[in-house]
């Protein structure tokens, strides 16, 4: 049977990185004890995934790994074993069942929602929540992006689906839904370095304190999108 | 959990930031006003290293024992964190607390080799305590050595205010008592010291004065005040059944050398290589009771959720157990998914059936440990380990389906010819020979045989046979690896052999700090302020820089290394009792001139004084000589 774990990762736990966050949860399911089940071959190994890697220094309210178990006691017991297991600033959220045939998390993964603040001292000097208005009313937003192998020209328009600011004054936040599928994952960081450009100022290193609040994956098409928490698609047990 | 020590724009800079946020499972959090006395243990290097030394983790889990201690870790930080520190005067913190060091009472530092010396002061400065323990004042913590490298403590003894020499279970509590009592009656940081001074198996060089002969030999070293020991007789825990031994290890996020459980089944050596320091400086020989260590695999495993355990001893083959430990430990991970790590094994029947069950034999490689090339040679260093056992256990390797062979030798050792130097070749050779003759064309996996040969240069240490040696010049090493090369090249199966040789101006150094005396104080104080840390770290060791340190401070490096030693010599290191004595080892010195082996423990006491200590093999009952070989053989990783 396979479950779908939700966490959360916060303090000092950002600064793990993602290799070592499935070092984390392979000696974590079996401080707790939990029955999982192992590939075949010489070297077996948990069958566990993961949804989407989140880059060092963010923290997160929605993150997924799907597990394979050979039997449990239920979604509580499972919770309440894991939690033992957990250390500070990684926080076991919920546990649902996901049914046969199931996508795993990480072909599931359509869509991710990130709220930013700036550091103290590097917010812009622009009347920014009124520019960000305007920027996500254009048409369009041209934008070179870096991949491991070439620069590409892309419009980053289509793939930002929400784009708002939460609060006022020196607690205004942004928040923002995201494509994060695998053909076009797009980093936050991204989104603000082309709008403070837009605005004929440049994003400084380290100027964004940035929370993923959840990862969603498409319950409708392309066209119309029906984005649902990841561990919407499971059931409790 | 408190605050961060550093603030993210820190974090997010540098190299592996999990190395310095601490929060890792089984880490010991107390309330810091409920206890009394605040101990940060120390490895001097960086984290990934130093989490992987067993001796920290006994020594954290006992202090956090005590209900009135909290014991933290901290370690180097990396040389892009270093400059980060000295830029923005960020004090040096524990991993814990995320507290300054300069909080403590103690800083524990384990000193496992000499190439980290620069890195104890890189750890003191970024501590913001004073290098030299002289400078050092009431509100600063006490700096405490111990490890291997403390049974030669001189050359670094300027920088610390007390050496533990010994094991760390035995006296701790006595000493943290009186730290309390002393602060209690408003003591001065001396006095404090006078106390820790009369505690068995305490040094405390300031305590000490040292008169040199014309020759810049030692003369004598006598204690400055009445009631402080001449002689300092090393701490040795006599039941490592009963005693700590960590059952919740701290584990790491990131990846670490050794990433493992560690189970230590037993502690000495019996077999007396006459190269080998630790051969000598732990003993007598004591074995943990089978089932004190498989309970503590078991609750080990569980409390870390490790994928592997690992046996550690400096010969696993010795334990007397071994046979029902093994089926114990294969039994209990199967179900679990967990490997079994088997370093240190003879190879013979019994190794390899045991290997072939644990390990997937066509990635694994075995690893013999002759050290020398020639019988002759072999026999100088009671190294009991002959051709005719290596070639046979290799025809047994090959039959199981082994293809892979590491060899390790040492070159420049006492009396060593260049016929011993190309044994090594001649070796390697045969031992490819043996694969074609034993594998059968069709059945050779890969179509070949590898043997991979590696050499270290020998460096004489104290507390050995081998401690009146003259160690070679770098020209000399290099000229010994070019005709271990030149050996090889010229074999029928050279192709099948792979060769790989150390840096030879770092065991230069290492050599002079081994047998080093005071004097040697100011040159790594020169070389740190000049730059040099991590000389570990072959990237960041500065050879140019040491030799200017060495002549600005007007010592001469040969005087420590090439120097032949008078019979009589007094060494600097020995005011330290080992057990072991200087007569013994002068004996099996001069043995060693004639060629002549000595057996091991088991089959003739040597009466070599580790008996002195009322335990151990010295008192099991001597059995028959063993059967089969005493050839070291490690399934992989690297000997030290």
């Amino acid at each position: 049977m396979k479950v779908r774990i939700k966490f959360a990762k916060s303090g000092p736990m950002r600064f793990i990185g993602h290799l070592d966050v499935m070092r984390f949860f392979q000696k974590a399911v079996r401080r707790a004890g939990i029955d999982v089940a192992y590939s075949e071959g010489f070297s077996p190994h948990q069958i566990m995934s993961f949804a989407a890697p989140i880059s060092v220094g963010l923290a997160s309210r929605g993150e997924y790994l799907d597990l394979e178990v050979k039997s449990h006691a239920g979604a509580k017991d499972m919770k309440r074993r894991l939690d033992r297991a957990m250390v500070e600033g990684m926080e076991i959220l919920g546990i649902t069942m996901l049914g046969d045939g199931a996508k795993n998390a990480m072909a599931s993964v359509a869509a991710a929602r990130y709220s930013l603040k700036f550091r103290p001292g590097y917010a812009p000097a622009f009347d920014w929540p009124v520019k960000l208005e305007e920027f996500y009313h254009k048409p369009s937003i041209l934008v070179r992006k870096k991949t491991k192998k070439s620069e590409m020209d892309l419009d980053l328009k289509p793939h930002i689906y929400e784009l708002s600011v939460l609060g006022g004054g020196k607690d205004a936040a942004i928040s923002m839904l995201v494509n994060a599928g695998s053909s076009c994952n797009i980093k936050p960081g991204l989104v603000m370095e082309a709008f403070l450009k837009e605005n004929g100022e440049q994003l400084q290193e380290f100027a964004l304190e940035i929370t993923r609040e959840d990862t969603f994956t498409n319950l409708g098409t392309e066209e119309t999108r029906n984005l649902v928490p990841l561990d919407a698609v499971g059931t409790e047990f | 959990m408190n605050k961060l020590a550093l603030k993210d724009e820190i974090l997010l800079q540098i190299e592996k930031p999990a190395r310095y946020i601490g929060n890792e499972v089984n880490a010991v959090i107390k309330q810091k006003d409920k206890i009394d006395i605040r101990i940060a243990m120390c490895f001097p290097d960086v984290y990934e290293i130093g989490m992987s030394h067993l001796g920290i983790q006994i020594l954290y889990d006992m202090f956090n024992r005590f209900e009135d201690v909290w014991c933290e870790r901290v370690y180097s930080p990396w040389v892009d964190l270093d400059k980060i520190m000295r830029e923005e005067n960020i004090p040096l913190f524990a991993l814990e607390s995320q507290e300054p060091i300069v909080n403590m009472d103690f800083l524990a530092m384990t000193i496992q080799y000499e190439m980290c010396y620069t890195n104890i002061l890189q750890v003191l400065d970024l501590s913001h305590i004073p290098l030299r323990a002289a400078e050092r004042g009431r509100e600063h913590p006490i700096v405490i050595g111990g490890g291997p490298c403390v049974y030669n403590p001189e050359p670094i003894a300027a920088f610390f205010d007390i050496f533990y020499i010994g094991e760390g279970e035995t006296r701790y509590r006595e000493l943290l008592d009186a730290y309390k009592e002393s602060r209690r009656l408003g003591e001065s940081r001396i006095g404090f010291l006078r106390r820790a001074a009369k505690i068995p198996g305490m040094y405390v060089p300031m305590f000490y004065h040292v008169t040199y002969q014309e020759d810049g030999t030692i003369q004598n070293m006598e204690p400055t005040e009445e009631g402080i020991p001449k002689e300092v007789v090393k701490e040795v825990e006599m039941d490592l059944s009963g005693t700590y031994y960590p059952r919740k290890p701290v584990v790491p996020f990131i990846k670490v050398t050794q990433d493992r459980v560690v189970l230590e089944i037993q502690r000495g050596c019996m077999r007396g290589c006459r190269f080998c320091q630790a051969g000598q400086i732990y003993r007598p020989v004591r074995e943990r009771d089978v089932d004190m260590l498989k309970q503590c695999a078991v609750e080990m495993l569980n409390n870390t959720g490790h994928e592997e355990i690992s046996l550690s001893s400096l010969s696993s083959s010795d334990y007397s157990e071994l046979p029902e430990l093994i089926d114990f430990l294969i039994q209990e991970c199967a179900e679990k998914k967990i490997n079994i790590s088997l370093p240190s094994l003879r190879i013979d029947a019994f190794s390899l059936d045991v290997m072939s069950k644990v390990q997937d034999v066509k990635k694994s490689s075995l690893t013999f440990a002759p050290e020398a090339g020639s019988q002759r040679l072999r026999d100088v260093i009671n190294k009991g380990l002959t051709e005719e056992v290596i070639l046979k256990g290799s025809a047994l390797a090959f039959e199981g389906g082994w293809t892979r062979v590491k060899l390790y030798f040492m070159l420049g050792l006492p009396t060593e010819t260049e016929t011993d130097i190309r044994g090594i070749g001649d070796l390697a050779n045969k031992i490819a020979a043996v694969f074609f003759e034993t594998v059968p064309k069709e059945k050779r996996v890969n179509g070949k045989v590898q043997i991979v040969v590696s050499t270290s240069f020998f460096i004489p240490k104290p507390f050995t046979p081998f401690q009146w040696a003259s160690m070679c010049t770098k020209d000399e090493f290099l000229e010994k690896a070019y005709v271990t090369r030149a050996s090889i090249k010229g074999q029928l199966n050279q192709k099948s052999i792979k060769y790989n040789w150390h840096e030879a101006d770092i065991s230069v150094l290492e050599g002079a700090f081994a047998r080093g005396d005071r004097k040697i104080a100011d040159v790594i104080e020169r070389a740190y302020k000049k730059g040099c840390i991590f000389d570990a770290w072959s990237e960041y060791f500065h050879n140019d820089i040491w030799m200017e340190a060495f002549e600005e401070c007007g010592i001469c490096i040969d005087f420590y290394t090439t120097r032949k030693r008078r019979p009589d010599e007094r060494f600097p290191w020995d005011f330290i009792n080992c057990g072991v004595t200087k007569g013994f080892l002068q004996k099996e010195w001069e043995k060693a001139m004639e060629e002549a082996v000595s057996p091991n423990c088991r089959i003739q006491c040597q009466n070599c004084g580790a008996n002195r200590f009322g335990g151990g093999i010295c008192f099991e009952k001597q059995k028959k000589p063993a059967e089969g070989c005493p050839a070291a053989v490690k399934n992989a990783g690297k000997e030290l």
